[in-house]
């Protein structure tokens, strides 16, 4: 008995010394944001006081509410455009049987391997030439089709025994009201997943907002904070910082809520 | 009613046809967001372009030789060789660590789990810029605890030597959260009856570990893997935002000099040569990554 | 209530060798009809085929005197039950059973009578408001018994429906499906594994092994004047001991594995050649020798097994290569190496051709048993 004690003295210890290095500079950064310029100079960990001046600034040299509106848009069109294409083609790949279906799937993994980065340049000039730049639907259709969220969907489906479709099938289901009325019910563990990736990483986006706003209509927080960050070097941290906490508060609310959810998802679409 | 004829090859290949229906949607948009520019690039980089990205003198290979001999990419490639070997190791190592202290069944667990995952949401360039805070040679932490330990102050992001590493730490900060979670997931998805039996057997907590965790949870492993190596080669924006590439050049990753060869230097020929290069490493690595692992992987 | 006939149906997959072939069997209106076989025996895609599930690629499929080969299944008028149950783990009890009805478009006052009619008939109705996976294992096959009930198809499918249950359940269940079918008279088309339940539930079973039917019939008579060797030994538990044997060459009976002679009587008419041949004995009648008994087929063999059931005792013995068992009815005290005397009434053998595997004589005085003739009140 004293030996399972001593080791759960032992994993606390661990499991706070190293939970709080990892939290340490988010909350730094929520320290700072109430800390006026002397005060951060001074070097100091808790602020003087809880005022929200930084705050109020940040709101009144950004576009920040503009800006806040326009990830959240983003976001929640990249999400469901996700949601909608991925789903569609996951329930192809369980519950449409085809020749050539196996083929198709291999092609839709390989273009994994196909990273962003190397067909940003075309895309740029693809969206240029639609005359996309600085709207929404530049912003988000690129997003649309994702491999990995065709694998988790399909990976889910697969779990479903075939004998739901024949039981629709006999009652006289549609192809289409079987995928809309028990397929996506069904899924939507993993459906909640693939939204909350979804909206987490494009919320997170900086690359492709930074290449196609070139002024504020659509822009991003994330190219706020750089704009914010660039502007206020090194004279007011303070605003800079309640910039920062701004941003990560809708993300980090996702996670915290969806954390189990998220983690238990992924894995098993990590998983074969 | 009563005759029902033999269906035709119209009504055979109706699920072809449907199916094909259902992933439209996927594939004009894997066509034209994905396969075309991908072959538009590797066209591209055979060229020399005008301002607007059109293909305009066919140069041949000579945007690749000009690359492969110039000392601005071969640094380039180095810099991101480095990287990948700083961060991922570590990067995984220390995820799977917190993911084992965070399996063990404790009051409280979810705390600490929500801690480690905390990372995940927070965004590149809001991590960047608490780290430039970090960083800061005067008012930011770390030089403050050198100073206070009476060690000599670091130029973390202004220094050639430092940089580099200065930004390998803050990307293994950003990525943990991610790895965590799917670590933790593998991790949960281990049988625990596998633990029990070995209980009876007598077996020890490194002995557990080494025999029955780590083979359990080796598709995971394999998985996050493959994962950080493709992110770590993506590396962009904590660069645009900490060091802008320099100093010297040093932390002058590869998608940030595609990215300025681009986007500033408006050299679409030879970003795109630079796109192409990047697109094969990372053919390659995920190539032999699954060769090299995929025996050694325990599938249940 | 509607026929179900099948005219030459066969099955193939990408063409190549059938997986079924020339079924023809005519299910009646109102009928029990077990599809039983070994796993792997082609009992599932048959009725697969019935359902719509899968494509016909030979033969006719006449559902209610309509030719139905490519009708959708939703068109074929029957309701199916699947092995694991197929409920909609997002809908409750109560949406599960409806859910056939709503898709028909009936009206949502109508459903819920059903729906209700159903439930009680089947003790369901405390849990219409919960979802399939608070239910156990039998609520849940209740619960899919009601889907097929609800819909009033005339023609009801089951695919292996008791198999997930425990032992005791399924015995229960077995009188209840059966009792329902009888009450509402729809035609039952059930597969199963399983010769207990094919004997107990079939009004008439077929046995199909490889894709071919072995035998369609009564139940009692494919137990009694099995068809072939097969179905000799698939049908009865313990199976039939079956031997190869030969005729004897004065033609007064067989010899079994070289070491066991068996006279018959009508040996002459069954052999009009040395061929060779099969015997076999239901362990049931291999029969205790008792003081008095008349001579006959009497052997003596060595005890290698025993198991007393109780209200039974079962032993093995060796007949040549083979192990033979016998059954006998009330707690023998028997050891394994005891020799006993057993009697080997000629009349209870089937004989078939080892070639053909055809039944070519059946067992005569089979006793059958009746209330009338045997007890006096």
């Amino acid at each position: 008995m004293r030996d399972s004690t001593l080791k759960k003295v032992w994993i606390y210890f661990l499991l706070i010394v190293t939970s709080v290095m990892v939290f340490f500079p988010v909350l730094y950064a929520f320290m700072i944001s109430f800390m006026s310029g002397p005060e951060i100079l001074q070097g100091k960990f808790f602020p003087e006081s809880f005022k929200f001046d930084n705050y109020l600034k940040v709101f009144d040299r950004l576009p920040l509410v503009k800006y806040l509106l326009n990830s959240f848009i983003v976001s929640l069109t990249v999400m469901v455009g996700q949601l909608a294409v991925c789903s569609l083609a996951a329930y192809a790949f369980v519950f449409i049987p085809f020749k050539g279906r196996d083929f198709v799937f291999f092609i839709f993994i390989s273009t994994m391997m196909i990273p962003w980065e190397a067909t940003m340049i075309p895309n740029f000039f693809t969206i240029q030439k639609l005359d996309w730049l600085n709207t929404y639907q530049g912003m988000s259709l690129p997003f649309f089709a994702l491999a990995f969220g065709t694998f988790l969907l399909r990976q889910h489906f697969k779990t479903i025994p075939k004998e739901l479709q024949e039981a629709s099938q006999i009652a006289g289901l549609s192809r289409f009201a079987f995928f809309w009325k028990v397929i996506l019910p069904v899924s939507k563990t993993s459906l909640v997943t693939l939204g909350a990736y979804g909206f987490l990483t494009t919320w997170n986006m900086y690359l492709w907002p930074l290449l196609i706003t070139t002024n504020s209509s659509v822009r991003t927080v994330q190219i706020g904070l750089k704009q914010l960050q660039s502007q206020e070097m090194s004279t007011d941290w303070g605003v800079v910082m309640a910039g920062v906490i701004v941003v990560i508060i809708p993300t980090l609310l996702l996670l915290f809520i969806g954390q189990k959810q998220l983690q238990k998802g992924l894995s098993q679409g990590a998983l074969k | 009613m009563t005759t029902v004829r033999a269906p035709g090859v119209w009504k055979r290949s109706a699920n072809l046809r449907v199916g094909f229906l259902y992933l439209l949607p996927s594939i004009i948009l894997f066509s034209v967001f994905l396969f075309y520019p991908m072959i538009r690039t590797i066209y591209l980089s055979f060229f020399l372009t005008d301002q607007n990205g059109n293909a305009a003198v066919n140069v041949g290979f000579e945007n690749y030789s000009y690359l492969l001999t110039s000392p601005a990419f071969l640094n380039s490639m180095k810099a991101t060789g480095l990287f990948v070997l700083y961060t991922v190791p570590i990067g995984i190592i220390l995820a799977l660590f917190f993911a084992l202290l965070a399996n063990e069944k404790l009051k409280g667990i979810g705390f600490f789990r929500t801690m480690y995952s905390s990372t995940m949401g927070i965004s590149v360039a809001a991590s960047s810029v608490i780290w430039l805070f970090l960083f800061h040679p005067s008012v930011g932490l770390f030089n403050r605890i050198l100073l206070a330990i009476n060690l000599p102050q670091i130029q973390w992001l202004l220094d050639p030597e430092w940089a580099l590493v200065s930004i390998a730490i803050s990307t293994i900060w950003m990525n943990t959260g991610f790895s965590f979670l799917i670590l933790l997931g593998g991790l949960q998805n281990i049988d625990e009856h596998l633990y029990e039996s070995s209980r009876i057997d007598g077996a020890g907590y490194f002995y557990r570990l080494r025999r029955i965790t780590i083979p359990m949870l080796s598709p995971t492993l394999f998985f996050i893997i493959t994962i950080s190596l493709i992110n770590a080669f993506q590396t962009f924006g904590q660069i645009d935002i900490l060091t802008k590439g320099g100093p010297s050049q040093s932390t002058n990753l590869i998608v940030y000099s595609i990215y300025r060869e681009a986007f500033i230097n408006y050299q679409f020929g030879t970003a795109s040569a630079q796109a192409v290069i990047l697109f094969i490493i990372i053919l390659v690595v995920t190539v032999l990554q699954f060769k090299l692992l995929e025996k050694k992987v325990h599938y249940q | 209530m509607k026929r179900v006939e099948l005219i030459d149906v066969s099955k193939s997959y990408d063409k190549q060798v059938d997986v079924i072939s020339n079924i023809d069997v005519t299910i009646e209106p109102g009928e029990f009809f077990v599809l039983v076989g070994p796993s792997g025996c082609g009992k599932s895609t048959m009725l697969r085929m019935i359902a719509g599930l899968e494509e016909i690629t030979g033969g006719v499929l006449e559902i209610g005197g309509k030719r139905a080969n490519h009708l959708s299944p939703d068109k074929r008028d029957l309701s199916m039950v699947f092995q694991n149950y197929a409920l909609y783990p997002h809908l409750t009890v109560g949406q599960n059973i409806t859910f056939g009805l709503d898709v028909k478009k009936v009206k949502k006052t109508v459903q819920m009578e059903r729906a209700k009619e159903v439930a009680e008939m089947l003790g369901l109705t405390d849990y219409l408001k919960r979802k399939p996976r608070e239910l156990s294992g039998g609520q849940r096959q209740r619960v899919a018994l009601a889907r097929a009930i609800v819909s009033e198809a005339p023609i009801c499918l089951m695919d292996e429906p008791l198999s997930n249950l425990d032992a005791k359940l399924r015995a229960h269940m077995r009188t209840e499906i059966r009792r329902i079918q009888r009450k509402l008279g729809i035609t039952m088309i059930y597969v199963t594994h399983d010769q207990v339940e094919a004997m107990t539930m079939g009004d008439r079973i077929m046995i199909l092994h490889d894709g071919k039917i072995q035998q369609v019939g009564k139940p009692i008579d494919i137990y009694n004047y099995p068809a072939n060797p097969f179905v000799a030994s698939f049908i009865g538990a313990p199976p039939m001991n079956i031997s190869p044997a030969r005729m004897e060459p004065s033609k007064s009976g067989i010899f079994i594995e070289d070491t066991i002679h068996v006279s018959m009587n009508e040996a002459q008419s069954i052999a009009s050649s040395a061929r060779s041949l099969l015997a076999g004995i239901r362990p049931e009648h291999i029969k205790p020798v008792i003081t008095g008994a008349e001579e006959g087929n009497k052997i003596q063999v060595d005890v290698t097994n025993v198991e007393i059931l109780g209200n039974e005792t079962v032993f093995s013995f060796q007949v040549g290569q083979r192990e033979w068992m016998a059954k006998w009815s009330g707690q023998w005290d028997m050891a394994i190496g005891d020799k006993v005397p057993i009697l080997l009434g000629s009349e209870y053998f089937c004989v078939f051709d080892e070639e053909t595997g055809e039944l070519i004589r059946k067992p005569e005085g089979l006793e059958h048993l009746s209330i009338a003739k045997e007890v006096s009140i």
